[in-house]
C-alpha cells in the first residue's frame, strides 16, 4: 500500500505543480524535505542513546521482565505472537506510558526499542509481522491526555478556556486509538494479510520460543 | 442526561486542576523513572555505567538506519504539500463535509493531520487566527489536532529502526484510526461546543 501511496504523493506533487505553476516550489521542497529528514534523525541520536542505555540497565536489572509479567493478560489478547513475559511487552508498554504522559521525548526511544525486539521475532528482516503492525497502530493513534503544543497556541491566541479542548481530545484521540487497533486486528484476517504474513508457518507464541 | 454528564465531565477534565496534576505527574515520571531503574539495577548487582554505556551504543546506529525511510515520506509530502494539490483535494471532498455537519474550513487539518504535524498546526493557527480560538471551528480544529498523531512519521521512524519495509495493512489501520478520530472529534464538537 506504501508503494502506492508514495507513487501517489508524487505523481500528483509533479502533475498539479506542473499546471498550476509550482514546480520550482515542489523541487525546493523535496530537497528541503530531504535534509530535513536527515536533521530529525540525527537529532534523535543523543536521546536515543540515553534511553537505550537506561532501558539496558532495566532489563538486565529485572524489571522489563517484571513489568511484562504485569500486563500479561493485556499483552496475550493484543499481540498473541509475543510469548509471555518477553522484553519487548516491558517495552512496548513503558512507551505506551510515555506517549499518555505527553512524553514523546521519551517516548519515541522507547518504541523504537520496542519495535527493534519485536522484529527479534520476526522471521523475515523486512515484512512487518501483526504484533509490529498493532503496535504501530498504537502509536500512529495514541491517546492524548494533554495536547500542550495546540493548547500553548490557543492561549497565545486569546482563548477564554484554551484547556477546554483536552475533554474532547481525550474523546476522540481514544476513539481513534481503539479504531486502529481493532482495524489492525481485522486487516491481519484478510486473505492478502494472511498471505504475507511472515509467521504464517509458526503456529504459536510457543513455538517461537522451541525455535530460539 | 447523557448532556448533562458529558457536560460535567468535560468541566472536570477541563479543569486547570486536572492539567495541574497531569503536568506534574509528566515532571515527575522521568527522574522516578530513572531513580528507580538505576537503583533496582545497582542493588541487584548491574554494572550500571558499562551496561549503560552498551546500550547507548546501538543509539547510533538506530538513528541512522531511519534515515533512508524518513528521506523517502518526508520528501514525498512535502512535494506533494508544496504543489498546491491539498486545495483540490478540499475542493474535491468538501460535499461530504456537509454530511456530517463539519465546517468545510477545517478539512485541510483533518486531511494535513496523517502527513505533517508541523503543517496541521500551521492550519490550525492561521484558522484560529481568523475565526478566534474560542469559535466552533477553532475548537473542532484544535481537538483534530490532539486526536492522533502524524501517522506517515510514525510510520516511516517505527518501521525505519526495524528495518521493516514492507508494511502489509500497517497503513490502512493508521489511517483507519486517523478518519474514526476526525469523526469522533466532529461528534464530540457538535455535542459540548454545540
Amino acid at each position: 500500500m506504501l508503494n502506492y501511496i508514495w507513487f501517489g504523493l508524487m505523481m500528483i506533487a509533479l502533475i498539479v505543480g506542473l499546471i498550476n505553476g509550482t514546480l520550482t516550489e515542489v523541487t525546493n521542497a523535496a530537497v528541503n524535505s530531504a535534509a530535513v529528514a536527515v536533521e530529525i534523525a540525527l537529532g534523535l541520536i543523543g536521546i536515543m542513546a540515553m534511553w537505550l542505555g537506561i532501558m539496558k540497565i532495566a532489563e538486565k536489572g529485572g524489571l522489563i521482565k517484571i513489568l511484562a509479567r504485569g500486563i500479561r493478560p493485556v499483552a496475550r489478547f493484543l499481540f498473541p505472537e509475543i510469548p509471555d513475559g518477553h522484553p519487548a511487552i516491558g517495552a512496548m508498554m513503558m512507551n505506551i506510558t510515555a506517549n499518555w504522559l505527553g512524553l514523546g521525548n521519551a517516548a519515541t526511544p522507547l518504541g523504537l526499542k520496542a519495535m527493534d525486539q519485536l522484529q527479534s521475532l520476526n522471521p523475515s528482516a523486512d515484512t512487518a509481522t501483526n504484533s509490529q503492525i498493532t503496535f504501530l497502530a498504537i502509536n500512529t493513534a495514541s491517546i492524548t491526555f494533554i495536547p500542550m503544543t495546540v493548547i500553548a497556541v490557543r492561549a497565545e491566541l486569546g482563548s477564554a478556556n484554551p484547556f477546554e479542548i483536552i475533554s474532547t481530545g481525550i474523546f476522540a484521540s481514544t476513539c481513534a486509538c481503539i479504531a486502529a487497533i481493532t482495524a489492525s486486528r481485522l486487516l491481519q484476517k484478510l486473505p492478502s494479510s494472511r498471505a504475507s504474513n511472515p509467521m504464517r508457518n509458526i503456529k504459536s507464541a510457543e513455538k517461537v520460543v522451541e525455535n530460539d | 442526561m447523557i448532556d448533562t454528564l458529558t457536560t460535567a465531565a468535560t468541566a472536570a477534565v477541563s479543569d486547570p486542576l486536572f492539567t495541574t496534576i497531569m503536568k506534574g505527574i509528566s515532571n515527575l515520571a522521568i527522574p522516578f523513572l530513572l531513580f528507580v531503574i538505576v537503583l533496582v539495577g545497582f542493588i541487584r548487582k548491574v554494572k550500571v555505567y558499562e551496561v549503560f554505556v552498551d546500550g547507548a551504543k546501538e543509539g547510533f546506529d538506530v538513528a541512522i538506519r531511519i534515515i533512508p525511510y524518513l528521506v523517502a515520506i518526508l520528501v514525498a509530502i512535502g512535494m506533494f504539500r508544496a504543489s498546491g494539490a491539498m486545495h483540490w483535494l478540499v475542493v474535491l471532498l468538501s460535499p461530504a463535509t456537509d454530511l456530517i455537519s463539519m465546517p468545510a474550513e477545517t478539512l485541510p487539518v483533518a486531511l494535513m493531520r496523517p502527513l505533517s504535524g508541523s503543517g496541521t498546526l500551521g492550519i490550525v493557527t492561521e484558522l484560529m487566527n481568523t475565526h478566534g480560538p474560542d469559535s466552533f471551528i477553532g475548537r473542532l480544529a484544535s481537538t483534530i489536532f490532539g486526536s492522533t498523531e502524524t501517522t506517515f512519521y510514525v510510520l516511516a521512524v517505527y518501521f525505519g529502526a526495524a528495518g521493516i519495509r514492507k508494511s502489509r495493512h500497517a497503513v490502512a489501520s493508521g489511517l483507519i484510526g486517523d478518519f474514526v478520530g476526525v469523526m469522533a472529534a466532529v461528534f464530540i464538537c457538535r455535542i459540548i461546543f454545540g
